[in-house]
């Protein structure tokens, strides 16, 4: 069973989701699976692998730093797999890839996603992959190799879009909370308008539990996530936790409790 | 929309199997009303009336087709020049912004973002922001805010607000990336683009706009000796829009040879070079699949030109497109031959060209041309913000 699906499946609707993000290579070559670890150990639900690319148009200057780093210090699609081939039996919790189109199309979508379920990974995210082509390449291999795929939505995303997109999902639909690059700040305006967003995102009653990501950094920004939708996406602040206090298993252990801790 | 030709743009965006929409869900909407709007607002009569006036009037187009006498007793042939330096502004840059720029009004922005290599795009997209009072944000790589000093002075003075990008190579690529960021950031703003290339439906609108390039050759042409398309068509290519513009209205017209001239930088495998379809293969850059340069890992190469406008790591759609279909030659030229052929268009028809442009016409002496041959060279753009490449090589020649 794909253990996505089977974190929603199981999941009561009370429970907090802690989806964190971070960029495979990122601050060192090799410690992907370690930080992973570590990850799930302090209490992460969902892992989401960055694989760096050097044109990453939807992300802000951190992931974009992480990213650079990460390619200049040797990642690629092929040490990635190499890395994480073993990466099962320390890893339990849901993996998900996100990256872009054009490494994957350079490496052969059919051997990658074959790659990627023989790893262990549970499904991807590629913000700029159309749906015209998604239904045409990716959706067939992808159900026969039960793995998932979230597509974004945004604030601008009319409904009946939304409903397109939501059919295409499989595991969680990515809600984007501002049009923005990842990293963004927020005024206490702009969290209003993220509730308001998200609760009228989840009156639609889709089909797709909803994880919300983009400048979400703090307890308070993830408690208030929950508070809405299925889960919160942490991208950025983790990157740079990183960057300032290393990938150690205590900072990063540190890193997931403060956010988890119940807000007082 | 109806396609006219196999060439040109289908209904999906795509010409042949490069273009189309990659982009993520943040844009979709700002690309959507694009999409939904451009044929529709630019096919006006209103729109048509206002676009060729300011041609007329602010531009100053129709743009020359001269016959350069002795270039073509050089290389024994007829040789015209079709003069987009002589556009306010200074290249063929201006064309598009003018067309953008009326959509933009159309579409009631108020706040402009574009990116710029050479600074020919920056400063006619500063240009039309200052003529319309419209704000106006440019992005331009670190590198070429150095080597392109007077063009960054110009957009200045005109009002804009330019960005030094320090990301990736410093260049035009990473410029491109950090305009799109900020249209994702800036929903309300409208994003103009320089050239050929994004998702669509930028190609095309660009190609629109930049087509009164080829629509005056022809009738030049029929004025001058009675012809209506040339043996040959010779443009440069960075992203291609220059070149667009000049085989826009002879792409269906199999007679005329098309040459698209890259930069090859130090040399095609040294690898400093910007030499798209020599090296490149298919990927997606920019929102567009095309021909680009990577790794086999899919990174994006790194490209180099001694040209600001060419250095960059991938080619439009439709340019794919003509190549992969043989519609079009493609020449890579290095940073070395267009100095020498700067120089030697200075020399005999006094005209100095700018480093991109010098690049079409190296092309003279790599290919043999028959006496009969009527080209047409399109002259993107003069050299004065080059200057500063030109005088040290000049200084060398006369040393040795
Ligand atoms: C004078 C001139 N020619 C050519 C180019 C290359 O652009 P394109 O290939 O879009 O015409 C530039 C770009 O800056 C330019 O300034």
């Amino acid at each position: 069973m794909n253990r996505l699906k089977q974190l929603f499946r199981e999941k009561s609707a009370d429970k907090d989701l802690l989806n964190i993000y971070f960029t495979a290579g990122f601050p060192a070559l090799d410690q992907t699976v370690e930080i992973m670890e570590a990850l799930q150990k302090a209490g992460a639900d969902i892992i989401e692998l960055g694989i760096p690319f050097s044109d990453p148009l939807a992300d802000g200057p951190t992931i974009q730093q992480s990213s650079e780093r990460a390619l200049s210090n040797g990642m690629s699609l092929d040490v990635l797999f190499e890395q994480l081939k073993n990466m099962r039996t320390r890893v339990q919790i849901p993996i998900i890839m996100m990256g872009y189109l054009n490494p994957i199309m350079q490496y052969g979508l059919t051997r990658f996603l074959e790659q990627a379920k023989q790893v262990g990974i549970d499904g991807f995210i590629f913000p700029d992959v159309p749906m015209s082509e998604f239904e045409k390449e990716w959706k067939e291999p992808l159900e026969a190799l039960d793995l998932t795929f979230s597509f974004l939505v945004t604030p601008q995303t009319t409904p009946s879009r939304v409903r397109q997109l939501d059919a295409l999902t499989s595991g969680f639909l990515y809600a984007v909370s501002s049009s923005s690059t990842t990293g963004g700040s927020s005024t206490q305006q702009q969290e209003k308008q993220v509730s308001d967003y998200l609760r009228t995102l989840k009156s639609l009653k889709l089909k797709n539990p909803i994880l919300a990501g983009f400048g979400i950094r703090s307890q308070a920004d993830y408690h208030r996530i929950n508070s809405e939708v299925d889960g919160a996406i942490i991208g950025s602040a983790f990157i740079k936790h990183l960057d300032e206090y290393g990938a150690t298993e205590e900072h990063i252990t540190q890193f997931v409790h403060s956010l988890k801790a119940p807000l007082v | 929309m109806k396609r006219a030709s196999k060439y040109q743009v289908d209904e999906h965006g795509f010409y042949g199997r490069f273009g189309g929409s990659y982009i993520p869900e943040m844009l979709y909407p700002h690309i959507e009303e694009l999409q939904q709007k451009y044929i529709e607002i630019s096919e006006s009569e209103s729109f048509k009336k206002e676009f060729n006036k300011l041609l007329k009037d602010y531009v100053g187009r129709p743009s020359p087709l001269f016959f350069a006498e002795r270039l073509s007793n050089k290389y024994a042939c007829q040789i015209y020049l079709k003069r987009e330096d002589l556009n306010h502004t200074g290249a063929h840059k201006v064309n598009n912004t003018i067309g953008q720029i009326l959509l933009a009004k159309a579409l009631n922005k108020k706040r402009i973002i574009a990116e710029t290599g050479a600074g020919q795009h920056g400063v006619a997209t500063a240009t039309v922001c200052a003529l319309m009072g419209l704000e106006c944000v440019v992005y331009m790589g670190e590198k070429d805010v150095a080597r392109q000093a007077p063009n960054v002075n110009r957009m200045r003075m005109l009002g804009a607000r330019v960005e030094a990008v320090r990301s990736g190579s410093k260049t035009l690529k990473d410029a491109t990336n950090e305009a799109i960021r900020d249209w994702i950031n800036h929903p309300d703003s409208y994003y103009l683009i320089g050239s050929v290339v994004g998702p669509a439906p930028y190609p095309d609108m660009v190609a629109r706009f930049q087509a009164v390039i080829s629509e005056e050759i022809k009738w030049q042409l029929e004025e001058k000796i009675g012809r209506h398309h040339p043996d040959y068509v010779i443009a440069c290519v960075g992203g291609g829009s220059n070149a667009a513009g000049a085989f826009y209205h002879f792409v269906d017209q199999e007679e005329t040879q098309l040459i698209a001239v890259e930069a090859g930088g130090e040399g095609v495998h040294s690898g400093k070079t910007a030499a798209t379809t020599a090296l490149g293969t298919i990927g997606i850059l920019h929102g567009s699949k095309s021909l680009m340069m990577q790794t086999a890992d899919g990174q994006v190469v790194e490209p180099h030109s001694i040209s600001a406008g060419l250095d960059y790591p991938g080619i439009g759609p439709f340019h794919a497109h003509l190549y992969d279909t043989g519609r079009a030659e493609f020449h890579a030229v290095t940073d070395q031959e267009a100095l020498e052929a700067a120089l030697e268009l200075t020399k005999l028809e006094g005209i100095i060209p700018a480093l991109e442009t010098a690049h079409a016409f190296a092309v003279l002496k790599k290919k043999a041309f028959l006496p009969k041959d009527v080209i047409v060279i399109n002259v993107s753009g003069r050299g004065d913000k080059d200057l500063a490449s030109y005088i040290p090589y000049i200084q060398n020649q006369e040393h040795e």
